[in-house]
């Protein structure tokens, strides 16, 4: 039996380091996600308005944002807002920023799509209901896009989780940066400690995620 | 902007866009491989396999394929698997995106309806024949819109290779602004590099997607 380097992660405070930079990862994609929700429906709503030059300015943005990698944005954040426009921007400002503009992109998108999916008929029938406009909207349309929503926006929060290791690349002291020092540290007591300390980093990021999908898998289950 | 540097330092970012897309292809066609192959057990409910299959799906889904990268560049050559920086783009690509071609091609394969199999049977077709020439296709038509979503979604991801040291686009972006602090002009050539590489395929993307819609299989 090689030795895999398992032992690092139990020597003194190890583990909880590489737990305090999963949530550092966490919070990134938690402040991002809290910015984006309420946004980003309003983003959704205003897609679906008849205004031409509203339609076509938000989904420019969209695409825009879709067409990057992730990275590339964090880059034109961090390194070039900064040299452009002169201000000072921490890795984890640029990447809150960064996951924020994403989010908003995808959330508008979600609402706009499962607005749009909602039938016709609902509407018309709600109306020869006798129902206000505001009264559709509240009673008939929400709770149906709701339903529609919420398994698409959990996935959309697991993805903006795996998203945060890139941040990485701009500086800012997550579980993988925590991973690599910790391999640093022990290079000489322990010298196979990358092949323990990244599968656990691995397994971390697997747990976080698979319970996090799970749910919406079951929403999407019982709501469908 | 300086018109003269982008002049100069051009031919190195087609050098690294080349790079770029030549991993992204062989990773995307390993992976669509991988994708048929464990779609193909998951429809068949092949015992044993398929709850492999499954784990395997639900492991690469619910991990970033930096961490992967990091695991198999850094991780695995401590028990005796050392492999150079592009082929581990490579197999991360492919085990990341196995298992998103291999959900987008199983929903499609699902989507077929029984009767077409039993028909295919009894007109004296043999299972595998059913499959290759009358499921497969349809399933494939279906299928293709995810497909065509992953391949967009595995080229962004080419990104990430600069971490493992593979000097792609996001590397050479990188070095030049360490280098010669013209953060302005490095940004704009791999905006345009990743345009180049991204838009054809968003748009043949697009074409495909609507051609396969006109050519009305299955329903």
């Amino acid at each position: 039996m090689p030795d895999l380097g398992l032992d690092v992660l139990f020597k003194g405070s190890n583990f909880l380091r590489l737990l305090e930079g999963l949530s550092e990862a966490a919070k990134i994609s938690l402040i991002a996600i809290a910015i984006s929700i309420p946004v980003g429906l309003l983003v959704g709503v205003l897609m679906t308005s008849k205004n031409i030059i509203l339609k076509v300015l938000f989904r420019v943005y969209l695409e825009t944002i879709r067409i990057m990698p992730q990275l590339v944005l964090l880059f034109i954040v961090f390194f070039g807002t900064t040299k452009t426009l002169g201000w000072k921007l921490d890795g984890e400002t640029a990447s809150i920023i960064v996951f924020s503009l994403w989010g908003v992109a995808e959330m508008g998108d979600l609402v706009r799509g499962s607005l749009v999916s909602i039938p016709k008929h609902q509407y018309e029938s709600s109306k020869a209901l006798g129902l206000s406009k505001n009264q559709t909207f509240l009673y008939v349309i929400i709770p149906q896009t709701v339903r529609r929503m919420i398994p698409l926006s959990i996935n959309l929060i697991t993805r903006m989780i795996k998203t945060t290791s890139l941040v990485l690349m701009i500086g800012v002291v997550e579980v993988l940066k925590v991973a690599q020092q910790i391999i640093e540290a022990n290079r000489m007591s322990s010298p196979n400690a990358a092949f323990g300390v990244f599968l656990m980093v691995f397994l971390l990021y697997f747990v976080l995620c698979f319970v996090i999908s799970s749910i919406a898998g079951m929403l999407e289950k019982r709501w469908s | 902007m300086n018109w003269e540097f982008i002049h100069k330092y051009w031919p190195l970012y087609e050098k690294a866009a080349i790079l770029t897309v030549r991993i992204g292809l062989l990773g995307i066609l390993a992976a669509a491989l991988i994708g048929v192959i464990a779609a193909f057990i998951r429809y068949r409910k092949i015992p044993v396999l398929n709850k492999i299959v499954a784990f395997y799906i639900e492991i690469s889904r619910n991990t970033p394929l930096l961490v992967q990268l990091f695991f198999i560049y850094y991780g695995l050559p401590k028990v005796g698997i050392k492999l150079d920086a592009e082929v581990c783009g490579i197999v991360g690509l492919a085990f990341l995106g196995g298992s998103y071609m291999a959900e987008s091609i199983r929903s499609g394969l699902e989507s077929v309806d029984k009767i077409q199999h039993e028909s295919a049977i009894s007109l004296g077709l043999s299972n595998r024949q059913a499959f290759t020439y009358v499921i497969f296709p349809q399933a494939i038509s279906t299928s293709i819109p995810g497909i065509i979503a992953n391949v967009i979604f595995l080229l962004k991801e080419t990104s990430v290779f600069s971490a493992i040291s593979v000097m792609d686009l996001m590397f050479t972006a990188k070095d030049l602004i360490g280098l010669y602090y013209r953060t302005t002009e490095s940004l704009f050539m791999l905006v345009v590099f990743y345009l180049m590489i991204l838009l054809p395929v968003c748009i043949l993307g697009s074409i495909v997607e609507r051609r396969v819609r006109y050519a009305g299989f299955g329903t």
